[in-house]
């Protein structure tokens, strides 16, 4: 009976994952393209989507490199990009956090924006669902997610090769993180954070090893924190 | 070009870096829970980060040797105003292309 249920847990988590397929498959592209722009081969833009896994910060990185930024610096700000997963196993942790060792370490490589995102929502509307459902539902939504980010690396970063300078590649990055940042504006902290963002990495680009931006991100996220609270008080005095 | 050594240390650190950023509480922390002003701060990061990271090559591109470029600020702000309205990632990246491509192509 637990193994029927924690099927069903499956294929419920894999019809929830498979849209997300339709956001990965044109970023993942994008990525194996920018990549392959930037002058990585194959291998290693394998070896970025498969060890990284999390686009944003993968772009991140690209982009810093190209800007010629010291290696710390692109680490810490790529990792800065990823500083929201340390939130999102800290929230599947109550959920997920008496599973084995070695099936913590998978769920943890496999945290990414849109297994959390399902997962966080199922197991809010299934509390009861058991440890083995919840496993099998994560894993569900996991497996149209992360292969296809593998598979649709490689098809950029060929096709990236057989694209001309013309087609202002360049671009990309700018208007695939615009994108992705628009719908995150849903209230008034999060707007004040991103504009912070922009005006003090425009007022910090001067400093040296691209440090402007991780001051920028500090200040941006202490605005954001700080605009919560004060509404928050705001509501309940 | 990239530097090959700068590279692999890149890919390994943020991998490895990204996945302790993962395991960290479902691993190590447990079932503590994290300070709430940790958990506030930490909401903030995908618009404290990104929004500076692409601002400098809207208003700067190094394509255009950092000239101001009204296609490349028209896809911009395109991109931006679908993005907030339709909450779609995919028709606001599609919207951008278009817009840019549509202005590159009149100032042609």
């Amino acid at each position: 009976m637990a193994s029927a249920s924690s099927k069903s847990a499956f294929w419920k988590g894999f019809k929830d994952g498979a849209p997300f397929l339709l956001v990965v498959g044109p970023f993942g592209v994008l990525f194996g393209v920018v990549a392959t722009e930037a002058g990585l081969n194959i291998t290693e833009t394998m070896a970025f989507s498969i060890m990284v896994i999390a686009g944003a910060a993968q772009f991140t990185a690209i982009q810093l490199m190209v800007d010629e930024a010291p290696t710390l610096i692109v680490l810490a700000t790529a990792l800065a990009v990823n500083l929201r997963m340390a939130m999102y196993s800290a929230a599947l942790t109550p959920h997920l956090g008496s599973a084995p060792l070695w099936q913590r370490a998978c769920i943890a490589y496999f945290t990414v924006d849109q297994s959390y995102a399902v997962s966080a929502a199922q197991f809010e509307k299934t509390p009861d669902w058991t440890l083995s459902q919840k496993i099998a539902y994560f894993f569900g939504a996991v497996t149209p997610v992360c292969p296809m980010w593998y598979v649709v690396t490689w098809i950029g970063a060929y096709a990236g090769t057989a694209i001309p300078p013309e087609f202002a590649l360049d671009f990309a990055i700018p208007i695939t993180f615009l994108a992705i940042i628009a719908p995150l504006l849903r209230t008034l902290p999060h707007v004040l954070a991103c504009a912070t963002s922009v005006i003090l990495a425009l007022s910090f680009a001067w400093v040296p090893y691209n440090l402007g931006l991780l001051i920028a991100a500090l200040g941006a996220m202490m605005v954001g924190a700080q605009a919560e609270l004060m509404l928050s008080k705001k509501v309940k005095p | 070009m990239i530097d090959s050594t700068q590279l692999w240390i890149v890919i390994l650190g943020l991998g490895a870096g990204s996945f302790a950023l993962r395991f960290s509480f479902l691993g190590i922390i447990g079932k503590r829970p994290l300070p709430e002003w940790v958990l506030r701060h930490l909401r903030y990061t995908a618009v404290a980060v990104l929004p500076g990271l692409i601002a400098p090559l809207v208003l700067w591109p190094a394509a255009t040797g950092g000239e101001p470029d009204p296609a490349r600020l028209t896809a911009a702000a395109v991109t931006l105003l679908i993005g907030i309205t339709t909450r779609n990632v995919l028709a606001a990246i599609f919207g951008g292309a278009i817009a840019l491509y549509g202005m590159m192509y009149l100032l042609a």
